[in-house]
């Protein structure tokens, strides 16, 4: 006779679970960041590695501090602190000291993330807190980008302006489009492969675009939020650029646009669960993006746009939040009833 | 010959599984008389039935031994000839407690007298299901003559047969179609007569050619009196052959919260539970057995086995060989919905459709972690929930929140659970949330 010896596991149903875990779609995340960091330490150098690394294990460091000090569970292994880690580097010139690093890695993981409860309870994105209380804390710094591949000489690298301030600096009220022509800007291929200054992880538009399709492929990200977050901004340099298709597409390779579209406005935590939500969501970046790159003070708006955004989730969640199967609309109701 | 119709509406969500159907060629094999049965008395959702014989009787196969004066209740037929030895309350695998009939067989399966129903109308015809015993053999449980004795509002213009049998493992409706043809369109034949539907589709996923070559050879012969019958492929994708997906793939409608399939006029029925109808009506014999696959990678041999009903569930493993090694897991069901059991030394009810035994390590395992909110399980649900917010929601015991959130649409079909990275147990949260909505309707 068939005998069961020991205790059956008893468990609810499903018994069956898919092999996606949240260290692995981290794993994916990094993976599909690794084009942009090699594409990195080839245009900004060594400096790219140092800085990525410290920024990595500061994170990690905080995080493993942080929950035991707040005596919860050690977290370091799912991973999400690399990817912040990761993320902060990638928004920070080549030229930054590295204990700001350290700092903008203790804003963003211990201020953003833990305070509030740790991963998935974080409102807005560690990483951007991070870079934006650097952006605050040290302008010129984080201002400070060199020309690529200045590691290469042996004189002192000089300062660089990025493309979007050499535009920002040139826009004439009525025309801001021209500013394409009144600014020397390198070429659209340079903009496309990264030989231009800027933040580390921002400037190779191809390694961004190939961790983008790698998220796509291995369904870590739905396309909806990238598209409409570049095409909600394609659109409107477009019209503001009076139809300057050049213009437009310096718009979109420049500054942060890519990186936060693919990388941090998708975001799961800080970005709405269902379709409606992510295209409203992604439209209002793209908006206020668009805006601070026009109207604003500053040449670059990503990280502000994608802050504004996520704390506007709830709300926009509250809004979009589908009908339960089968349910019928108020009005519809009365008609059939 | 009928075209085979593609669904009319494709539903949201689900998931993609792997089939693991290694019994799909496997044909049901009729297991020998068990040395006793234990036949409970509660075997349907509804009011559990009342002994009406004692020890020491003698009972032949298919004599009734418990009815119930209940409307929401099906009659008891003894599954094997023989004795009774005593009638006591036994455990049964879903831990409920049932008065049950334990009968030593005599291995003779000496048969009682069967004749034919006498069925002229709708009234007839309902009489006739109730006095088969049937209950819906997909493993809800409930007792088919509720479902199919209709208000007389209802206007029921579809009667839609399910053998998508989506859940893994599980072969034994496919089996129904391959062996069962002739059952199937009698079954069909007459629902659709005396509830007066007009059309009818067999909906099959299209991982199952050969059921549907079978299926649209009978519906052809069916079409000879009047272009009725037809054949829908599905997308085999989890949880297709739910009632809900099922009737939207078919019609395009929709159930709304709270309603029941009549409501959007159909009536939908397993294709074992249909064959079973037909043959009924051309034998007069009731419900004592049932189609079963036992499979999983700690059975021996896996198979699809024809059981008595109130069969231990050890002597069917040991008719399967018996395990490879110790199992770890044994589910009673198919490994999405079926239900983790304690132990096999529990009989066959009329509902059970399959015992997967699984080894140790074999069905993975996640470690629960915090919610990262990637939203797989909205995207996963086919009825348009947020499981991870009623989740959220259960665990405050919000209870207007969790009204608002739709969690009584549920059907635990566990898609969300099966997709979430962070392994949360997320059907037990719907379960809860379900329960905390009815305690606060209940108080008011």
């Amino acid at each position: 006779m068939s005998e069961i010896k020991e205790k059956l596991v008893v468990s609810a149903s499903p018994h069956f679970r898919s092999k996606d875990t949240t260290a692995g779609i981290m794993r994916d995340v990094i993976i599909a960041m690794v084009p942009a960091l090699i594409a990195s330490a080839v245009i900004f150098g060594y400096r790219t590695l140092i800085i990525t690394a410290v920024s990595v294990i500061s994170c990690v460091v905080f995080e493993f501090l942080a929950r035991k000090v707040m005596k919860r569970n050690n977290t370091v292994g799912d991973l999400s602190a690399v990817v912040t880690g990761m993320l902060l580097a990638f928004n920070l010139p080549s030229t930054m000291p590295y204990w700001m690093v350290v700092i903008g890695a203790f804003t963003a993981i211990v201020i953003a993330k833990q305070f509030f409860g740790g991963i998935g309870q974080n409102f807005v994105n560690p990483a951007l807190i991070g870079r934006i209380v650097l952006m605050s804390s040290f302008p010129s710094q984080i201002g400070n980008f060199i020309a690529p591949f200045a590691y290469r000489d042996t004189v002192d690298a000089v300062t660089t302006a990025t493309p979007l301030a050499q535009m920002a600096s040139v826009y004439s009220q009525d025309n801001i489009g021209a500013a394409v022509d009144g600014a020397e800007l390198p070429s659209l291929i340079n903009m496309f492969l990264g030989v231009r200054a800027g933040c580390l992880g921002e400037v190779c538009i191809a390694a961004l675009l190939i961790g983008f399709v790698y998220l796509l492929i291995r369904k870590v990200i739905s396309p909806a939020i990238p598209l409409t977050f570049m095409g909600t901004v394609a659109v409107i340099m477009l019209i503001a650029g009076k139809g300057s298709l050049t213009f437009t597409a310096y718009q979109l390779m420049s500054g942060g646009l890519v990186l936060g579209a693919v990388f941090m406005a998708t975001d799961y935590t800080t970005s709405p669960i269902s379709l409606k939500g992510k295209i409203i969501y992604a439209l209002g970046c793209g908006i206020i993006t668009s805006l601070i790159r026009i109207f604003g003070s500053l040449p670059e708006g990503v990280s502000f746009s994608i802050i504004i955004m996520n704390i506007l989730v709830p709300h926009i969640e509250h809004f979009t939040t589908p009908k339960p199967f089968g349910t019928v609309k108020e009005k519809k109701r009365e008609a059939v009833e | 010959m009928t075209g085979v119709l593609k669904a009319v509406k494709k539903g949201r969500g689900g998931v993609d599984i792997a089939h693991r159907k290694n019994t799909a060629e496997m044909s049901v094999v009729r297991i020998p008389a068990p040395p006793f049965v234990q036949i409970p008395m509660h075997q349907n959702i509804g009011a559990p039935c009342t002994p009406i014989v004692k020890a020491g009787d003698r009972v032949l196969v298919g004599q009734l031994i418990g009815d119930s004066e209940a409307y929401v209740s099906a009659p008891i037929y003894s599954s094997v000839s023989g004795t009774v030895r005593e009638i006591k309350d036994v455990k049964l695998a879903s831990g409920i407690l049932s008065k049950t009939v334990i009968i030593d067989s005599d291995g003779l399966m000496e048969e009682a007298e069967f004749t034919p129903p006498v069925v002229t109308d709708t009234e007839s015809f309902i009489k006739a299901v109730r006095a088969s015993g049937l209950v819906g053999l997909g493993g809800a449980g409930f007792p088919a003559h509720v479902k199919l004795n209709l208000p007389q509002t209802a206007k029921i213009d579809m009667l839609i047969i399910n053998a998508a049998e989506c859940e893994p493992y599980i072969t034994v409706d496919y089996r129904e179609c391959l062996e069962n043809s002739e059952n199937i369109l009698l079954g069909v034949e007459a629902v659709s007569k005396y509830l007066n539907t007009k059309d009818v589709i067999i909906a099959v996923e299209n991982n199952k050619p050969k059921a549907i070559k079978v299926l649209a050879d009978i519906a052809d012969r069916d079409n000879d009196r009047g272009d009725k019958v037809k054949i829908m492929k599905l997308k085999s994708r989890y949880p297709q052959g739910a009632e809900k997906m099922i009737i939207q793939s078919a019609t395009g409608r929709k159930i709304p919260p709270g309603k029941l399939p009549s409501d959007v006029g159909c009536v939908v029925m397993n294709v074992a539970s249909i064959a079973f109808v037909g043959r009924y009506l051309a034998t007069g014999k009731p419900l004592i057995s049932r189609s079963m696959t036992i499979d999983g990678s700690a059975i021996k041999n896996p198979m699809n086995v024809r059981v008595p009903i109130g069969t231990m569930m050890d002597y069917i493993i040991d008719y399967c060989g018996g395990f490879t090694e110790e199992p770890e897991k044994i589910v009673c069901g198919g490994p999405m919905m079926g239900m983790a059991i304690t132990g096999i030394n529990y009989p066959v009810v009329k509902g059970y459709n399959a015992i997967l035994a699984f080894k140790k390590g074999d069905l993975a395992q996640k470690k629960e972690t915090d919610c990262i909110r990637c939203g797989r399980c909205a995207a996963a649900c086919p009825l348009s929930l947020i499981p991870t917010n009623i989740e959220r929601f259960a665990k405050i015991g919000d209870v207007s929140k969790l009204k608002h959130s739709g969690a009584m649409v549920c059907m635990e079909c566990g898609s969300c659970a099966y997709s979430c990275p962070a392994g949360k147990p997320l059907v037990q949260h719907m379960r809860l949330a379900k329960s905390i909505i009815r305690e606060a309707e209940a108080k008011k």
